[in-house]
């Protein structure tokens, strides 16, 4: 038997790489061996991603992607689909879990500072992702064309129209129509369903390969490959499989699955977070919610939006509101450019890096909930300082990463 | 010739037509992909003008929102004589109180934004994020402001507009609302989505 099996696995090998693949990318990818809780979220990324593409699937097979049908067609799968109700359910919570994971996975990158040299191009990728679920999140918030999908997506699609000259005709093209319409429906079903998976699969693709090229970074941002056994295995690593898939990410996966089912079932609209309330009415054109306030993963951007007030240099408000929020999004891109530090992890960094970082986090977090409630002047001046906060923890970091006292970084790891 | 055997400038020749040729099929190809993008016929069609009776409307009230001229909501306000009395009276806190952006036809470029004094032709959208305004008539302090003189408040991002849409300095919206073509067929008819003589 295990002959046979040893015979067919030569005869595939012979055509196709699949032992040296599974050795290379499994059970002979060498990771460092003090990954910590930080470490859990690429892989539960993974889950969700999956998560989302096989309900998404079977949610086309009952849904219309049309103005006329598709507010009917979700209630149909809400109510007459058998299970369908949990299809949607694990597919809208799944996108909040997608960013939920995704976020502190990103966090965990500034943390260990992942993203430094030769990591630059799995941070690129990285950041590549996040964009692709923004406009995945996006495109799919307004198929259920409920009141909130139709008024969000009249705003987003409206920050088009804030660019001099060829904004308004620029709002139109995207929209395909005047004003938003189930052209636009029709469309953003097709960008969510098969454009934005497909780049995104991609993406991931490139993410992990470049991430097995240069080997995974650690919280003590050690070099671990300055250290290597005799057959030059570093030794301070273990092999991914089955040290990591099994006795790591495993339980975690048990973890964080069980949470999800518990939002999931006990509160699948996260109390109007995670499904906004003014989504179960129709879409109407002529009846906008008392307050637009889009999904919770992207109201911190939101706020940085609605923090500019004032124009500058002879162009709309409304334009700079456009470009702090698209720098926002932007500035991450460059981050290993922006850290000038000699050592990778917040352990070894100096105290600035760590109150940056802290401030930082801070207000991001201020921001997702400004982002979520009423402008009032007060809000909107704490929304600016938050903004300059955000940029600061940016902008200014070539500056603080250079002056501060870093401590040694060992040779090896340190195991907690 | 070189000394391989191939013949580089035959190879570049190749190269650089091939270039040539196949980025204007590129561009050609990128066309429908892009063009297809753009509204159809169809929705060309529905942006046909419409007509409002207004023989209805009383001073201070709103007609509307009503989905009209290019599916975009449309308010027609008919304003009392104490509200066009009030006006004009706070111009100094306003961004374009003289309607100098083309935001509406010509004939709308006055005092009161519109043809008749009394009745004010708006689309219904904010123009800062294309939410619908909330129509605030009453002349009487509100919570967004004390020295309210009536008109339409964005809920969205706090912007104001007074009773002739015009924008408030110093909030989101850059500019006052749109003021669609229109004219009146009769007293009491108004056709929206096309100047007067140009059918």
């Amino acid at each position: 038997m295990i002959a046979a099996f040893k015979n067919f696995m030569d005869w595939i090998d012979a055509r196709l790489p699949v032992t040296e693949t599974y050795e290379k990318h499994m059970s002979k990818y060498y990771a460092p061996k003090n990954f910590n809780f930080w470490y859990y979220f690429g892989v539960l990324g993974f889950i969700v991603l999956v998560n989302q593409l096989m309900t998404g699937i079977w949610l086309t097979m009952s849904y219309n992607p049309t103005g006329e049908g598709a507010f009917a067609s979700v209630e149909y799968i809400m109510r007459d689909v058998e299970f369908g109700w949990l299809l949607r359910y694990m597919h809208s919570t799944g996108a909040s879990a997608f960013f939920v994971v995704v976020y502190l996975h990103m966090f965990r990158g500034l943390l260990y500072g992942s993203y430094q040299k030769p990591r630059e191009l799995i941070w690129i990728f990285g950041m590549l992702i996040y964009v692709a679920l923004m406009a995945e999140g996006f495109f799919g918030y307004l198929l259920p064309w409920g009141n909130m999908s139709f008024w969000g997506a009249q705003v987003i699609v409206s920050l088009a129209g804030a660019i001099p000259f060829v904004g308004e005709d620029l709002a139109v093209w995207i929209r395909g129509d005047f004003n938003m319409s189930g052209v636009t429906l029709n469309r953003f079903f097709a960008l969510h369903v098969v454009l934005v998976p497909l780049v995104l699969l991609v993406l991931v693709v490139l993410h992990v390969l470049a991430l097995h090229e240069v080997g995974s970074n650690n919280p003590d941002g050690v070099d671990i490959k300055k250290n290597v056994d005799e057959d030059g295995k570093p030794l301070d690593a273990i092999p991914f499989h089955p040290y990591y898939t099994i006795g790591h990410d495993l339980p975690a996966i048990v973890v964080f699955l069980f949470i999800f089912c518990a939002v999931m079932f006990f509160y699948p609209d996260g109390g109007g977070y995670l499904i906004e309330h003014p989504n179960y009415e129709p879409a109407d054109p002529l009846k906008t919610p008392d307050l637009i306030a889009p999904v919770w993963y992207y109201t911190p951007f939101y706020s940085m939006l609605r923090a500019a007030t004032f124009p500058l240099f002879g162009l709309d408000a409304k334009f700079w509101g456009l470009v702090v929020m698209a720098g926002a999004i932007a500035i991450p891109f460059v981050l290993p450019w922006l850290d000038k530090s000699p050592v990778r992890s917040i352990r070894y960094k100096g105290t600035p890096s760590k109150v940056f970082l802290t401030l930082f986090v801070i207000s991001f977090f201020i921001l997702g909930y400004l982002g979520t409630v009423h402008p009032t002047p007060i809000k909107t001046m704490i929304a600016q300082i938050c903004t300059a906060i955000y940029y600061a923890y940016f902008l200014l970091m070539p500056w603080y990463t250079s002056v501060e006292a870093t401590k040694p970084v060992p040779e090896r790891l340190t195991m907690p | 010739m070189s000394e391989d055997g191939a013949d580089k400038g035959r190879r570049n020749f190749l190269i650089g037509a091939n270039l040539v040729v196949g980025s204007v099929g590129v561009v050609g190809w990128a066309v429908p992909f892009v063009a297809s993008f753009n509204p159809s016929a169809k929705a060309l069609a529905a942006g046909a003008p419409i007509k409002v009776d207004v023989s209805k409307l009383g001073p201070g009230g709103i007609l509307g929102p009503i989905p009209a001229w290019r599916d975009k909501p449309i308010f027609i306000v008919k304003r009392s004589d104490t509200m066009l009395g009030k006006l004009n009276s706070q111009n100094t806190r306003l961004a374009d109180p003289g309607s100098e952006r083309e935001q509406q036809p010509e004939y709308a470029k006055n005092d009161t934004r519109s043809i008749r004094p009394d009745i004010l032709v708006l689309v219904g959208l904010c123009t800062h994020l294309s939410c619908s305004p909330k129509f605030r008539p009453a002349l009487k302090p509100e919570t967004f402001d004390p020295e309210w003189l009536g008109g339409f408040y964005c809920p969205c991002h706090g912007s104001k507009f007074d009773l002739a849409g015009r924008v408030y300095a110093g909030v989101p919206a850059p500019s006052n609302m749109e003021v669609p073509p229109h004219y009146f067929e009769s007293d009491s008819v108004i056709v929206i989505g096309e100047d007067e003589g140009t059918a």
